[in-house]
């Protein structure tokens, strides 16, 4: 990509520890960052996903009908998708309740666990999907990028190759945990 | 005709959130609502897990302050464990804790609220970024970037990694302390300090440009919350609990945080996944309290290392009262990322913290177990109950920005019924609504053990619900 890559991120389930992360790059963000325009992020107070954004990071899994909706938007006006962290790849912690079932989550935490007006919220939260799923198996991803978080030295490199216009080649720098 | 107004997402804040405005026929705000939207559901998940991973899984919760869930988790374990854990060893997790509390503060101060007060909150949307700050006031942006990798440096050397590491454990830490790695952290102090100190003098410079968003930002009578120790001074690992009245009137002077379910309940609510803890003996919602910076900072007696003493007496003599502007938390963050600088270099001062006897070990003596502590945003508590063998059979996590949800819907009201008025609403009088949230500096990842996003739009419905107009902003 020649002109300024345009970069989105975009978190869905998770702990925001991949962004975080990415944050990790210390100077090194601001160096990379005149090689792209951050058009999305929570970072900034763009509200609407652009018509066309040339490399999304999406951290987090799929867990509730908006994130759905999300990611499937997302993905309809993305380039290059990238899975950042074993949320996206396998769901890992935060697909910890599948083997619980929604039902049993929610019964505990505004149910069991409360002294005052309990009931399960549903004015205005989307609601939460069956089972928590990886990102690749509701959208097709272009890379994946292991790791809880991958650490800072690997979010350089691969954020350096997308911006030089390589897919980027792991091969040993990432692992998952 | 009424309409809603939908911020979504809250952006420059960690997790998700969106903001629904209810206006009535003359453009007044009747309601505002806070909704966090996901939940990931640890309290549940994590039963039959043996209690000593916990650590490692609740950190998880939330990848800013995986440290405060590692403090507080660790601490409910060494109660399974029924273990004194080696003063050395809780002096360590003290150090560890206070880094976090200040690279926590650093991205809240920097990353996310800067824009706003460099820029003012009219600021074209698309500078408002960290990024653009960079390029605007390049020297303040370096700051921002080497106070938050100061934080962060120190919790990789003395555990292993930045983001969810290990070292804390039940029993204490499961390594000493290097005199090569204690010498590199202090090193490293002299300059953080001076970054500090350079950000409360602009910071403080420019406050009264603000006095308008001051008067309005979540600025109410509430109770505040937080750990102290023994001699009334703001404490971070260990002590009780003391609540305060907006008069400074001690409510309860010492909690002991184990028993915090016989003073803090939980409501809910039908808009939010993030649930409403409140101070049991005023009801819900009148025993709303307020933790974290600015109620810490208005419960200390002083603050007991001296630079950080200086700026906390100024910052008091702006009232003879606790204050009671959420914007002040902005300032409460600074002067504790001072205090936090000057405590680390105290205690790596001492000798004895290169000890080598770092953890007690023990197993299952109680079947139950709760470590609280003080996180970046406020109190944190973790509660287990185990089997026999160990394995969890109950978990309840009552969050720090939990406590502070009450407030945060209340000032989101506050707020946008002064900047959001009638029909013509200028686009910062939205982010002045986000930008009362962000004083909070809430988690909501951590706070609904989850986590979820969202965008902005406008919709002007007849009173039949037809859709009049629709305006999107973004």
């Amino acid at each position: 990509m020649s002109a300024l890559t345009t970069l989105a991120t975009v978190w869905l389930d998770g702990c925001s520890g991949c962004h975080m992360s990415l944050l990790d790059m210390d100077e090194r963000l601001i160096e990379l960052s005149s090689q792209f325009r951050l058009v999305y992020s929570p970072l900034v107070d763009c509200k609407v996903f652009p018509d066309h954004v040339d490399v999304t990071l999406v951290e987090g899994a799929v867990a509730s009908e908006d994130d759905l909706k999300k990611i499937r938007k997302i993905r309809e006006h993305t380039g290059i998708l990238v899975s950042l962290g074993d949320c996206a790849l396998t769901g890992n912690v935060s697909a910890m309740r599948n083997a619980c079932g929604v039902q049993p989550v929610l019964l505990r935490v505004y149910e069991e666990n409360v002294d005052l007006q309990k009931q399960v919220p549903t004015v205005g939260v989307p609601a939460l999907l069956d089972r928590v799923r990886p990102v690749h198996e509701v959208v097709p991803v272009d890379v994946f990028v292991p790791g809880c978080p991958p650490s800072a030295d690997t979010i350089y490199q691969v954020l350096s190759e997308l911006l030089a216009g390589h897919v980027p080649t792991l091969g040993g720098v990432a692992h998952f945990g | 005709m009424s309409r809603t107004i939908v911020i979504d997402p809250v952006t420059r804040l960690e997790g998700h959130g969106k903001i629904t405005l209810q206006l009535d026929d003359a453009g007044i705000v009747q309601d505002a609502t806070f909704h966090v939207t996901q939940l990931r559901g640890f309290e549940k998940f994590v039963e039959g897990r043996p209690f000593y991973e916990m650590p490692n899984i609740t950190a998880r919760i939330c990848g800013i302050c995986p440290v405060s869930h590692l403090v507080a988790s660790s601490k409910a374990c060494d109660a399974i464990l029924a273990v004194r854990i080696p003063p050395v060893a809780a002096n360590l997790r003290k150090i560890l804790n206070l880094a976090q509390l200040i690279q926590s503060h650093a991205l809240s101060f920097f990353y996310l609220s800067s824009p706003d007060l460099l820029l003012g909150m009219d600021a074209p949307p698309e500078e408002r970024s960290i990024l653009h700050i960079a390029h605007s006031h390049p020297a303040i942006a370096a700051d921002g970037v080497s106070l938050r990798q100061f934080g962060q440096r120190i919790i990789e050397i003395l555990a292993g990694r930045r983001i969810h590491p290990g070292w804390t454990v039940p029993g204490g830490v499961s390594e000493p302390l290097s005199e090569e790695k204690r010498d590199k952290i202090l090193g490293m102090i002299p300059p953080a300090v001076d970054a500090i100190q350079r950000t409360l003098t602009w910071f403080k410079g420019s406050i009264e440009k603000f006095s308008a968003e001051i008067e309005v930002f979540a600025n109410f009578p509430t109770l505040f919350m937080g750990l102290i120790d023994d001699r009334g001074l703001a404490e971070y690992y260990d002590g009780n609990l003391r609540v305060i009245d907006s008069e400074g009137n001690i409510i309860a002077g010492e909690l002991e945080a184990a028993h915090y379910q016989s003073f803090i309940g939980e409501a809910v609510e039908p808009y939010t996944y993030m649930k409403f803890p409140y101070y049991k003996p005023l009801g819900y919602p009148g025993g709303t309290y307020r933790v974290g910076p600015l109620a810490r900072l208005n419960l200390a007696g002083r603050c007991d290392t001296p630079l950080a003493d200086v700026e906390w007496r100024a910052f008091r003599a702006m009232s003879p009262r606790p204050l009671l502007s959420s914007f002040h938390y902005h300032y409460a963050r600074l002067i504790e990322m001072l205090h936090g600088a000057e405590k680390i270099e105290e205690l790596l001062e001492d000798r004895a913290i290169l000890d080598t006897h770092v953890r007690a070990t023990a197993s299952v003596n109680n079947l139950e177990g709760v470590g609280v502590a003080e996180a970046p945003r406020g109190t944190l508590i973790h509660h287990y109950k185990v089997d026999e063998n160990g394995l969890i059979v109950l978990a309840n996590l009552i969050i720090a920005t939990g406590h502070n949800n009450a407030a945060m819907n209340r000032g989101i009201l506050q707020t946008a019924r002064h900047y959001v008025q009638g029909d013509q609403v200028k686009e910062g009088m939205f982010n002045r609504v986000e930008a009362v949230v962000r004083t909070f500096d809430p988690c909501l990842s951590c706070s609904t053990h989850a986590m979820g996003t969202m965008p902005l739009s406008v919709e002007l419905r007849a009173p039949d619900g037809t859709l009049v107009r629709e305006v999107r902003r973004g």
